[in-house]
């Protein structure tokens, strides 16, 4: 008979390895699926994992990819992880990325073609005064009402999709555009464009503002009573009660912060990458951050780590749709699967396995 | 534009069964005491599994129990990783839904665009012949007439047969019902399964009747409205019932806005079944709603020796 046992603490090492072996399952589960799309596996896990940062083809075009598309998911993630670990559970990031989008370019765009400094700053502001309202819609609805916040942040995505599509489309739209749905292109406006720090490195404000976010973060769960306070009504809801903690507070606290930077990475990628407001601006980095804040353990430097990693697949996916017409949705996933099987091998940070020789007394 | 009654009523019907039937699914897994928020992947996976079997077997009630069996293979997921492994039930909901969409899109890429056989109406003979209440409530096709009757069979079952009772004791206290000798984690294996069945029928019924054909992402936040409905009916079923039909109605009534041209944006009438929820869940948790829940509700369980 095999059973499990539950360990008086987490072990640290499965910890560690949890994570590791998730990666490895995915690979394999995933050659799996390849091969019965009739793709060569072997051939479509080297294009994902290792050509975008090794091929001396590709590897100068997806190298700065690579920071591009890890900044939001980092900076997302980073929020989030701060109330799952409270047990707060914001799960509209992607909504909230989009506001902050539409706040920030919508500043930018209210005083163009004036050209400001401070232009890049205060958009950054705005961006993340759009996600961290809209974050506080259900973060406010559930201390006033105790409304469930999963299903609200949740709901309030399809809200700010469509209020994507009407600024796209009508009130945010290029007036020179031809009548084509999209805004202005802020890359063509020099004080709101997110340029490059470093030409061809893909490091962007957004970069930076991700790696200040781990650092933070990492202070915060460390050092700082409040950092204290969300990992002890994640773990010990009771003993946080006696200890005098204000879940009202932290529940605005948590989503507020994580509203406010799925706001801003929103407003880095208007004003950088993507360039402008378009019907379909919101490209899921909402919630794949959701993926990226579990696989990294809900810690600082893990996020850093899984945002990297996930930014490799997307970028990794991409090649293979090109050389192996493998199909998008096989990356989505591929990325679901990861999740899944983290999910699974973390039963043993939590458990023994035991196997009982001969009868169980 | 004629928003008439008569027309309304059996296209809100309509609308209203595929998060009736996910969200009936749901109130049983949630009565058993487990939290499933990946309704939405498991709706979208049957709305895939149901087309291809319907497509490929050119029968519609074969696409329905494929849809059925493709949400129950996605709950069987679920369940294996939440009873079996003990993970987080909120997590591995998600993990369920974000996989769904990934998977469904990967299954039904040969499917765009394609036409699903025709699920003929059914009118019950004799009453389909009533004047205006006769086309409203007796000439639907066949998941219609199951979602309703599968909202009294729920009930019934939840309140009067003793499986039901034992479902309803694991979901209230899941220690004392172990204690009593209840096998807890099989008991809501099957709960899970029939969930993800439900879901996977309302999905099918998304892509085989109401759209009807395969797109990605189609169920478009139906699962989560489904999940909402759930908190709405304080987990009873007729409440689900009126629920459902209300978000139903809403539906029908800005489809048709929009059809007709009103002068209201429309982005405005599409968010409209959102907020209506929003705003239906303020009110229901203002209220105390959520005192309704089951006991043990998300908590996972491990008999320890």
């Amino acid at each position: 008979m095999i059973r499990l046992e539950r360990r008086p603490a987490p072990s640290k090492s499965w910890t560690y390895l949890a994570p590791l072996l998730a990666v490895a399952a995915t690979m394999i589960a995933g050659a799996i699926m390849f091969a019965l799309l009739g793709k060569d596996p072997v051939l479509a896990i080297k294009t994902i994992f290792w050509d975008p940062v090794f091929s001396p083809q590709f590897g100068s075009y997806s190298r700065p990819q690579l920071l591009i598309k890890a900044g939001p998911l980092i900076l997302i993630a980073i929020g989030l992880s701060l109330g799952f670990r409270a047990g707060i559970w914001n799960i509209g990031a992607e909504g909230q990325y989009i506001m902050g989008a539409l706040a920030g370019a919508g500043l930018a765009l209210a005083l163009y073609p004036m050209e400001l400094p401070v232009l890049l700053p205060l958009m950054v502001l705005a961006g993340a005064l759009g996600g961290w309202a809209w974050a506080m819609i259900p973060g406010l609805l559930r201390t006033m009402f105790n409304t469930n916040e999963i299903l609200v942040s949740l709901l309030l995505v399809y809200v700010a999709e469509q209020i994507l599509s009407a600024a796209a489309v009508g009130f945010l739209r290029n007036p020179e555009g031809g009548g084509f749905p999209g805004s202005r292109n802020l890359q063509s406006y020099p004080s709101a464009h997110n340029a490059e720090i470093i030409a061809n490195t893909g490091i962007h404000w957004g970069v930076v503002a991700a790696l200040i976010a781990v650092i933070a973060a990492y202070v915060l769960l460390q050092r700082h009573i409040l950092g204290f306070h969300i990992k002890l009504a994640g773990e010990a809801p009771r003993a946080a009660k006696l200890a005098g903690v204000n879940p009202a507070r932290l529940i605005l606290f948590c989503m507020g912060v994580s509203g406010a930077l799925a706001g801003m990475a929103g407003l880095f990628e208007v004003a950088g990458p993507a360039g402008k407001i378009s019907i379909d601006f919101g490209a899921g980095y909402g919630f794949t951050a959701i993926i990226v804040a579990f696989l990294g353990r809900l810690h600082p430097v893990g996020i850093l780590l899984a945002g990297l990693l996930m930014a490799l697949t997307y970028i990794g996916g991409e090649l293979a749709q090109l050389m192996l017409s493998l199909p998008a949705a096989a990356i989505q996933a591929f990325q679901g699967m990861l999740l899944f099987f983290l999910l699974a091998f973390d039963v043993f940070s939590h458990y023994r396995l035991r196997i009982a020789t001969g009868r169980a007394a | 534009m004629d928003i008439s009654l008569i027309n309304l009523i059996p296209l809100l019907m309509a609308a209203s069964t595929p998060i009736l039937l996910a969200g009936l699914g749901e109130l049983v897994v949630e009565k058993s005491g487990v939290l499933n928020l990946g309704v939405e992947g498991m709706m979208i996976t049957g709305a895939i599994t149901g087309f291809m079997a319907a497509v490929a077997t050119g029968s519609p009630t074969l696409g329905f129990l494929g849809g059925a069996a493709g949400g129950a293979a996605l709950a069987l997921v679920f369940g294996a990783l939440t009873q079996g492994l003990m993970s987080n039930q909120v997590a591995t909901g998600l993990a369920l839904t974000l996989f769904g969409l990934g998977l469904s899109a990967l299954l039904g890429q040969a499917f765009v665009g394609l036409k699903p056989p025709v699920t003929p109406d059914l009118p019950i003979p004799g009453l389909s012949q009533l004047p205006v209440i006769g086309p409203m409530f007796f000439d639907h096709d066949l998941m219609v007439y199951f979602s309703l009757f599968a909202v009294a069979a729920v009930w019934a079952f939840l309140r009067y047969s003793r499986p039901g009772l034992i479902l309803r004791a694991v979901g209230e206290n899941h220690a004392a019902a172990h204690a009593l000798g209840y096998k807890v984690t099989r008991i809501r294996l099957m709960a899970i399964l029939f969930g993800g069945a439900m879901a996977g029928l309302g999905g099918a019924y998304l892509s085989l009747v109401r759209v009807p054909q395969w797109t990605e992402g189609m169920t478009a936040g139906a699962g989560w409205i489904a999940l909402a409905l759930v908190v709405f009916a304080a987990w009873r079923p007729f409440p689900l019932l009126i629920g459902a039909y209300l978000f139903g109605g809403i539906t029908v009534l800005q489809l048709n806005m929009q059809a007709a041209g009103v002068n209201v944006p429309v982005e405005l009438l599409s968010m409209s079944p959102y907020l209506v929820t929003i705003l239906v869940l303020v009110v229901m948790s203002a209220a105390g709603a959520a005192a309704g829940a089951p006991g043990s509700l998300g908590r996972p369980f491990h008999a320890s020796r």
